[in-house]
């Protein structure tokens, strides 16, 4: 598994300020496997999904998305992954239809009006598609920028928070998203606060406090309970 | 041709929020009017003394209006973290800049054409003596204040106190390009030839290529975040 | 090695004062006043040359990223605001007594103050930008637009008022300076190089040592 990592991050510093968000994270995600990111907040899950995003840099360490440098080939990173962090990377004063237009004119893919509709139908937005973002709640936004991604198709999907703001339906469509995502040999790392319920998708935990990983385990056999005692004993440590 | 593309993918879809968004236009509009007004109010009724200054005037009302309009042109792509969007496209981001700095230079030249058409109605200046040297000028010096604009307003946006940040960057960089849009508008309204102004229009045009090259190349380190 | 550098400094500070106050003859129309000078010119050279490297330093910094070309740039461009500094206020006290105001918007001394404030701005983003790479990056990008806005903006602020003296030894032609004036200069020059590479060597090395604190 080590040889063939979709990421791979080794000794990853970041500091803010005086602030050290990272302090050395390691940390694997092979082809088909998902791993979800556990940690309370300012314990570094987005900093280190941006990293691998190539939207910020490491102070010291390396981190690598599919062989190439975060850094060095950003350029080739851009291409194998998609983000969604907080901000759900849709302009207000578009239409969903305009924005999914705008967002795959400006990567070059040419894609028919009805494969951009299908997409907005897999995110039940398709009876929105001419309203205006500015109209949308956070959850409607969220599925926008999900049927971005859809569209998009990279091989690395590096997602914060994803099912928040979802109701039953979505939370639905995007465990079966993600799951053929995963079939197809693509590499999955999502930031939650831990919450049971979104963790079905993941195969490995990643625990991550005061910048470093500190516990590393499979999710199988697992239960709610196990995962809630495991997050209360190792996230809320300290420096 | 994708280069091209993207630049003008981009340059509609600003130009596309900047229509819907109409409110914002139409006050920056009004602003500049209330701009001319409180010019007049300042330097009193004296007509010598007002057509000595109406170059001036003109062009700080430009500047003016041009700080509001470039300073939110990025605010939409902070808006929903839309940069980090922008970024993770794969490909050249000096598109990113020229399409931005391309829909930025039509609503200023939209909104300067509008000032320049109630100028004459107010100030009394005949325009049409000065004709093709002013739409020159007016082109070319809103080309750099845009180059400059467009990179400082993505560099500022990230940046604490940005609203003030911004025209402190901006402004000490502008001032080979007021200085010669003034004095070329100066010229020409005094009648003179564009042969007589054409050394501020060639320092106009140099400082174009400077400031749009320099924009291209560092825009991407700039989006970085 | 930066010892080193403050101690020749010190010297070179030492034979600047002897050579502009012992050797150099008083000015026949200015008098006394005329050697402010040897402080004043050097000043605004040395800034320049510290804003060149300030240049250099941001260019390098972009393309291999390292920290230590951006904490060059840094440093060399806070000397670069000292010593315009000194600059103008010198020529403000030279003015008073030539001239008889302390200010005019003559070319030079406005093209000058135009540079400080952009400078000066440069200092103010670096201040507002709190992550170390990021501040790194957009000073680098406003060092390179500051430095080739430079002769558009001596260009432009020339040829909208030309009142002052030409300069004296960048004019063309067999210079009009004394030999013991100019080599008064030259030395002053040297000298208030030397202390502003004094300067930056010392504030790279807070700059480092702040870094190494939170790495």
């Amino acid at each position: 598994m080590a040889g063939d990592s979709l990421i791979r991050v080794s000794g990853l510093v970041r500091v803010f300020g005086a602030t050290r968000v990272l302090a050395g994270v390691d940390l694997e995600v092979a082809p088909g496997e998902a791993v979800a990111l556990l940690g309370a907040n300012g314990a570094g899950k987005t900093t280190l999904l941006k990293i691998l995003a190539t939207v910020l840099r490491p102070t010291r360490g390396t981190a690598t998305v599919g062989g190439y440098d975060c850094v060095r080939e950003a350029e080739a990173v851009r291409g194998l992954v998609g983000l969604v962090a907080h901000g759900a990377h849709v302009y207000d004063e578009l239409t969903a239809l305009e924005n999914l237009r705008f967002w795959t004119a400006l990567a070059g893919q040419r894609r028919p009006p009805a494969t951009l509709a299908d997409a907005l139908a897999d995110v039940d937005l398709e009876r929105f598609a001419h309203a205006r973002v500015r109209t949308f709640s956070t959850g409607m936004k969220r599925r926008l920028a999900l049927a971005r991604l859809r569209l998009a198709r990279p091989r690395v999907l590096l997602l914060d928070e994803p099912f928040t703001g979802l109701d039953q339906r979505a939370r639905k469509w995007l465990e079966g998203a993600l799951e053929t995502h995963k079939a197809g040999g693509g590499a999955l790392l999502m930031a939650t606060h831990g919450l049971a319920r979104d963790l079905t998708v993941a195969d490995r935990l990643a625990v991550l406090a005061a910048g470093r990983v500190v516990l590393d385990t499979l999710r199988a056999g697992l239960g709610i309970d196990d995962v809630q005692r495991l997050y209360a004993a190792h996230a809320e440590e300290g420096p | 041709m994708t280069f091209a593309r993207r630049t003008l993918t981009v340059a509609w879809k600003d130009l596309l929020v900047e229509r819907r968004a109409k409110e914002s236009l139409n006050a920056l509009v009004f602003f500049s009017l209330l701009l001319l007004f409180l010019f007049q109010f300042a330097l009193g009724p004296d007509r010598d003394r007002l057509q000595a200054v109406l170059p001036g005037a003109l062009w700080l009302g430009f500047l003016l209006a041009g700080l509001l309009a470039l300073g939110r042109a990025f605010q939409v792509e902070r808006e929903n973290d839309c940069w980090e969007a922008l970024l993770l496209v794969p490909g050249d981001k000096s598109a990113i800049y020229l399409g931005k700095l391309v829909g930025s230079l039509v609503v200023m030249l939209v909104v300067e054409a509008l000032v320049l058409a109630l100028f004459t109605v107010f100030f009394n200046v005949d325009l049409a003596a000065a004709g093709a040297g002013l739409v020159l000028v007016v082109v070319l010096g809103t080309l750099g204040f845009a180059a400059v604009g467009t990179l400082f307003s993505a560099m500022t946006a990230h940046v604490r106190a940005r609203e003030l940040l911004f025209p402190v960057l901006l402004l000490p960089v502008l001032v080979p390009v007021l200085l010669a849009t003034v004095e070329a508008t100066a010229g020409l309204f005094r009648g003179e030839p564009i042969g007589a102004v054409s050394r501020w229009l060639g320092l106009l045009a140099a400082a174009d290529v400077v400031y749009v090259v320099a924009g291209i190349l560092t825009f991407d380190v700039i989006l970085e975040g | 090695m930066t010892r080193v550098l403050g101690w020749l400094a010190v010297v070179a500070l030492a034979s600047g004062l002897l050579v502009g106050f012992g050797i150099a003859p008083r000015e026949m129309t200015q008098g006394n006043v005329q050697r402010i000078m040897y402080l004043h010119v050097p000043a605004v050279w040395v800034a320049y040359l510290a804003f060149a490297v300030g240049f250099a330093a941001s260019v390098a910094y972009l393309v291999r990223r390292r920290p230590g070309a951006d904490r060059l740039a840094h440093a060399a461009s806070e000397v670069g605001v000292l010593f315009l500094g000194v600059n103008i206020a010198t020529g403000a006290i030279w003015g008073k007594p030539t001239w008889g105001t302390w200010w005019t918007w003559d070319a030079r001394l406005t093209s000058v103050s135009v540079v400080f404030v952009m400078y000066v701005a440069y200092l103010l983003l670096r201040q507002a930008v709190d992550d170390r790479e990021q501040a790194a990056r957009y000073g680098a990008v406003l060092a390179i637009v500051a430095a080739l806005n430079i002769p558009l903006v001596h260009f432009s602020v020339f040829w909208w008022r030309t009142l002052h003296q030409p300069p004296s030894i960048l004019k063309s032609g067999p210079s009009t300076m004394p030999d013991v004036i100019l080599t008064a200069l030259l030395v002053n020059f040297a000298a208030l190089a030397l202390l502003g590479a004094y300067f930056v060597a010392k504030r790279v090395g807070v700059l480092a040592a702040e870094a190494e604190a939170l790495a």
